[in-house]
């Protein structure tokens, strides 16, 4: 079901393709490494508060693949560039994953577009000794498994017949993640010393059973981004947008209704 | 022909219990299952081994590099080619190859590479690899970078060998300010460049290329399979690049083994070259062996189609049939080799004497036969015994 417009947004001479729907305070939801399947129910249950906008970043999915995007860096800088073109303010941004480390390497930048941060099972700092699950070194059927504590959910996905375009996007999403984050492994070793930078009211929401970022991180993100609220979702795995949908989405917006108003 | 001995110095001494702990024997086996004990024995018989060859009057030797494994003992050919100097008398020795990308600093390797050349006086091959998957988990280099960082790095080693220092380097994923190798390489312009592939449309394309022509080395698999591929690099030079590839330009690899009769060295090779098809090969998940962006989509698919027996379970029968290994007595594997070239023209013929856990007497004996009975015939073949790439490529066709 789609209550959402899918279209090109053409950011200085690089196409994005961006899913859209709803009213409201915009609201920018960044994927992580598996992409965007779809408009997802936690998708349009934002919708109905937010003006929500969920693009492909550059080198996933169906968005073009600049030959400029090499690193995390460029990808930060090319999303002020996008928020500048769109002219959007107040946002709310939200990333899971992958998603939230590049959430917060924009928010480090420059919140000057930005009304509060939400990360979603986020990676992007390491703590000694605790790597996150190496996802590149997984079969790619075992990591499905790991994502989810409902094995419903990755049952569906792994019998799902792939068309050859979603196989290949499949493969480019890969790709595009290890450019990202292959070395060091899905993190910024400097990252965590410009965190005192994120000036919007931050919302850390976590799987409380994430078996690829474990929730030590949860709490690590609430110790060292000043002011910032941690909530675990009950028996969900690395998405609880997908998974725990309802739990998710009362969160997300519970939070922004009370602190980022 | 030229015909060489190649070595892969497996850890033959594997405590086999591991299979009950780890799925392979790349990356994450324990090095507490290395005996440095055993190395040191493994290593210096393994040198003596291709001394042998190389007094007996093989072309040349080979060594190549691979990482915390024990499939492969040799996380730096340039210390065995070192090791191999001043032995084997006028022998090539060619390191096959140096996975110059992988590297944060390529300079160093062409300073060794270009230190051996003196050393030896002119006497080695330069073997450029992109590594294999593993190597990205074991080094740290980005696989979705990795033609990026070859190319950029084989370019810097060239520069470095060829053009006087010091100059600025100025690449995307290499930047020097002083680049000034002292030593400068003894063959000039620079040693022969060879690229060691397992089949790659990419390095392919890139070896063949006009201002290149390197020699392109298919390593073993099922012999349709290395057929294809050495006929797309006569395909490339001549459709892409307007140029007749020359034969010399075409290698290939072959694990080897002859005994007295047919069936005798189906008996004595059979236990060792299954341990290394069916032990150190395999297992090796997709996901370490095919990391994200280190091929193109489309090569991706391609080589999960054949490297599907990776998996194990294989009898030296399975190879014998589908021409991964050569093995028989001396007239049998003679006759096949020959057969190979005709049918692909290679100039260079690598011959593998020893596999797995063939033991040192067997090893012995085996390049003793392959020197005195089988090499000779070899090196006389030549161009005219070539079938030629379009009638070649026409049967292979025909034969799909």
């Amino acid at each position: 079901m789609a209550d959402c417009t899918e279209s090109k947004i053409d950011i200085r001479g690089c196409k994005v393709h961006m899913r859209r729907g709803g009213s409201g305070e915009p609201a920018l939801f960044l994927h992580g490494a598996s992409g965007v399947a779809g408009w997802i129910p936690a998708f349009q249950s934002l919708a109905e508060t937010y003006d929500l906008m969920v693009p492909d970043h550059p080198t996933y999915g169906r968005s073009d693949e600049p030959e400029w995007l090499d690193n995390m860096d460029d990808l930060a800088m090319f999303y002020l560039d996008l928020l500048d073109e769109m002219d959007l303010d107040g946002v709310h941004l939200i990333g899971n994953s992958l998603g939230g480390w590049l959430a917060m390497e924009i928010a480090v930048r420059s919140c000057t577009r930005i009304k509060s941060l939400t990360l979603i099972g986020s990676a992007g700092i390491r703590i000694k000794g605790k790597p996150i699950t190496d996802i590149f070194m997984m079969d790619p059927d075992d990591l499905v498994r790991e994502i989810f504590v409902d094995q419903t959910f990755a049952d569906n996905i792994l019998n799902m017949e792939l068309t050859e375009e979603q196989t290949d996007i499949q493969i480019r999403n890969r790709v595009a993640t290890a450019r990202l984050g292959w070395q060091p492994r899905l993190f910024n070793p400097n990252l965590r010393k410009w965190l005192h930078r994120i000036k919007v009211p931050t919302h850390v929401i976590w799987g409380d059973s994430d078996k690829i970022v474990d929730p030590v991180y949860a709490a690590e993100f609430g110790k060292v981004i000043a002011g910032s609220q941690v909530t675990m979702i009950e028996q969900a795995g690395h998405l609880p947008h997908i998974e725990k949908p309802e739990a998710l989405v009362d969160a997300v917006t519970g939070f922004i209704k009370t602190k980022a108003a | 022909m030229k015909v060489f001995a190649f070595h892969l110095m497996p850890y033959g001494a594997l405590d086999m219990s591991f299979a009950e702990e780890y799925s392979s024997v790349w990356l994450k086996l324990p090095n507490s299952y290395f005996d440095p004990k055993i190395g040191h024995e493994l290593y210096n018989r393994y040198l003596d081994e291709l001394e042998l060859a190389a007094e007996l009057g093989f072309d040349g030797v080979c060594v190549n590099e691979h990482h915390q494994n024990a499939y492969g003992l040799m996380p730096s050919p340039v210390v065995m080619a070192s090791a191999l100097a001043a032995k084997t008398g006028d022998a090539k020795i060619a390191i096959l190859g140096n996975a110059f990308g992988l590297r944060e600093h390529p300079q160093t390797l062409a300073e060794e590479h270009a230190m051996i050349d003196c050393i030896t006086g002119g006497r080695l091959i330069t073997g450029m690899v992109r590594g294999v998957g593993c190597e990205y988990f074991s080094m740290g280099a980005n696989p979705a970078f990795s033609l990026e960082r070859h190319t950029e790095a084989h370019d810097l080693v060239v520069r470095a060998w060829t053009e006087e220092g010091p100059f600025a380097f100025e690449g995307k994923h290499y930047h020097f300010e002083y680049v000034n190798t002292w030593p400068r390489p003894y063959q000039q312009p620079h040693p022969p460049i060879w690229c060691p592939s397992q089949g790659s449309t990419e390095t392919i394309q890139w070896a063949a290329h006009p201002d290149r022509k390197y020699t392109y080395l298919q390593t073993y698999s099922a012999f349709a399979s290395v057929l294809r591929y050495l006929n797309m690099y006569r395909d490339v030079a001549q459709n892409m690049y307007g140029y007749e590839a020359s034969s010399e330009q075409i290698a290939w690899c072959t694990p080897a083994y002859v005994a007295e009769t047919d069936q005798q060295a189906i008996d004595e090779a059979r236990p060792h070259i299954e341990m290394m098809f069916n032990t150190l090969l395999p297992k090796i998940s997709q996901s370490m062996f095919v990391p994200p962006g280190y091929m193109s989509a489309a090569s991706m698919k391609q080589i999960f189609a054949h490297k599907a027996t990776l998996r194990g379970g294989q009898t030296i029968e399975d190879m014998i049939e589908r021409g991964v290994i050569a093995v028989g007595s001396p007239d049998t594997v003679r006759d096949i080799l020959t057969e190979r070239h005709r049918q692909a023209g290679f100039d260079h013929l690598l011959l593998m004497p020893q596999f797995g856990t063939l033991p040192a007497d067997l090893t012995e004996k085996n390049i003793r036969l392959l020197a005195t009975e089988v090499v000779p015939g070899l090196k006389s073949l030549g161009e005219s015994d070539y079938m030629g790439f379009e009638p070649a490529a026409a049967a292979a066709a025909a034969a799909e």
